[in-house]
């Protein structure tokens, strides 16, 4: 009689970003936003300790959360539960780790502790999701052991630009890899800055080896079913729910809006009566300093 | 033979590739009551069950779902979808839905959070072994008497009921669409079968 028990393999971290498909994950920063979020239907939630809008506008360092903060936002939903670690701060998600988080997100929505390397995320029995703007950086992400991967979007701006950006060329890239002959493989992982292997298994299947959700600056009802449409398979939401004016009626309806995104009609009726949507910022009055998706490499 | 999916979220592609590597030709994704219209079987897949309640009752097929399950549809569930059709629910949200369709009692995440998840050996009753991989799996806890366990795995020195069938119903705690070839999908379409002659 064997009990011979495998943790933390690829199959079981990878497996877990399939069994949230067609979700929503949500930031949350109290163990009360966490239970309106579970309420509304989302499937994981996002510990943090100021979603990303508040980042933009008090500035300074972002780090990983209190280990108080994340324990209490555990105990009160029982969903999955996602913190954020710094880029490269590997020992941030040791501690995340041996809280019991469900995922960390290795994000560059806090400020990089590592401008040359991510955290070598195979080390870990926890799943890790990262961010991306592109095929190229979806595969090192992939590489050094990510299991799941999102677009960067720009997160705290509530403008949908850069995920709609991030996810068509996530996408195309992917596309344009199908229709390659293999010798033209070989140029394409030099150029994209990928392992070969890698870059060959995207183009035999047409769809990267892990799932694909979309994040950074999405809003309404509306930008969850656009990136829905764009062919995410999921999505983060940060500032846009609690920075909103009814996070209840927000969360739930865009809940409703990544399940139905193929039905105007629903979409519509879900986007009534909402009140104010988070104000946003308009990208290009960002300084080049203070967007977030060049973090990262 | 058509069996749908129930697609409101979680792991839809999958069955959907362990059916058709079972046989199944026709395979409909079930977003709304209507949707439910010619099918033969149905499985809830995996996905997060709290989530998957809400959705069932937002679109009406909580009780358009449990329509078909009274009147002997077949359906199956892996992990969020056994869940769901559980009779009693540990550790669930109070308001949780669900379909009372196998008499079991589940614990949600009886094995413990995502770092305790796990892949090992499922032995069948006729000793068949295969891989199975647990996420955030729940946990049988008890079963009724006219619950045929299926499959165990050895748990913490013990062993623990993984599959199980009664009547119309078949549940899996683990997923056994992650990988190329689930017995339990074939399994699955011998129930449907012999549920499509009977009629």
């Amino acid at each position: 009689m064997s009990e011979a028990k495998s943790v933390g393999t690829t199959q079981v971290k990878r497996g877990m970003a399939e069994m949230l498909k067609g979700g929503v994950i949500m930031d949350v920063v109290t163990p009360e936003q966490a239970r309106i979020a579970e309420d509304a239907g989302a499937v994981a939630v996002m510990a943090l300790e100021r979603v990303p809008a508040d980042i933009r506008a008090q500035g300074g360092v972002a780090r990983m959360s209190d280990p108080d903060m994340i324990d209490g936002i555990i105990a009160a939903v029982s969903i999955p539960v996602m913190a954020k670690a710094r880029i490269g701060h590997f020992v941030e998600a040791q501690v995340i780790q041996s809280l019991g988080v469900d995922y960390i997100d290795e994000s560059e929505v806090l400020t990089p502790a590592d401008e040359a390397n991510h955290i070598d995320k195979w080390k870990f029995t926890v799943p890790f999701v990262c961010g991306a703007t592109n095929l190229g950086e979806a595969l090192r992400r992939i590489t050094e052991g990510a299991a799941m991967i999102r677009s960067k979007g720009e997160a705290g701006t509530g403008n949908v630009v850069e995920a709609t950006r991030h996810m068509r060329q996530i996408l195309g890239d992917i596309k344009r890899l199908s229709v390659l002959s293999s010798e033209e493989l070989y140029t394409a992982a030099k150029n994209l800055q990928a392992p070969y292997d890698l870059v060959a298994e995207v183009a035999s299947t047409g769809k990267l080896p892990v799932v694909l959700f979309t994040a950074g600056g999405i809003a309404t009802p509306a930008d969850a079913a656009l990136m829905m449409q764009l062919g995410a398979q999921g999505v983060f939401v940060g500032s846009g729910i609690f920075k909103s004016g009814d996070p209840v009626k927000r969360a739930s309806a865009i809940v409703q809006a990544t399940l139905h995104y193929q039905d105007p009609k629903k979409v519509a009726e879900v986007s009534r009566g909402l009140g104010e949507a988070m104000v946003g910022i308009n990208i290009d009055t960002l300084p080049e300093s203070e967007k977030y998706a060049t973090r990262g490499w | 033979m058509i069996i749908g999916i129930l697609a409101l979220q979680g792991d839809v592609a999958e069955h959907r590739v362990a059916l058709v590597n079972a046989g199944v030709r026709q395979v409909k994704e079930i977003r709304n009551p209507l949707d439910l219209e010619g099918i033969d079987g149905l499985i809830i897949p995996g996905g997060e069950s709290t989530t998957i309640s809400m959705l069932c009752i937002s679109t009406g097929l909580d009780i358009a779902i449990q329509q078909k399950i009274d009147s002997k549809l077949p359906v199956y569930g892996s992990c969020a979808g056994m869940i769901m059709l559980a009779t009693e629910i540990l550790d669930g949200r109070s308001d949780q839905f669900g379909f009372k369709a196998l008499d079991i009692a589940v614990r949600r995440n009886g094995f413990g959070r995502q770092v305790d998840s796990f892949e090992t050996e499922v032995t069948f009753l006729d000793g068949k072994v295969t891989n199975g991989v647990f996420i955030r799996a729940p946990r049988i806890e008890s079963v009724g008497p006219l619950v045929e366990v299926l499959a165990t795995i050895d748990y913490q020195g013990r062993k623990v009921p993984v599959a199980v069938k009664a009547g119309n119903a078949l549940a899996t705690a683990y997923h056994p669409e992650l990988d190329s070839l689930s017995q339990i999908h074939s399994i699955f379409v011998q129930m449907v079968q012999k549920a499509t002659e009977r009629v």
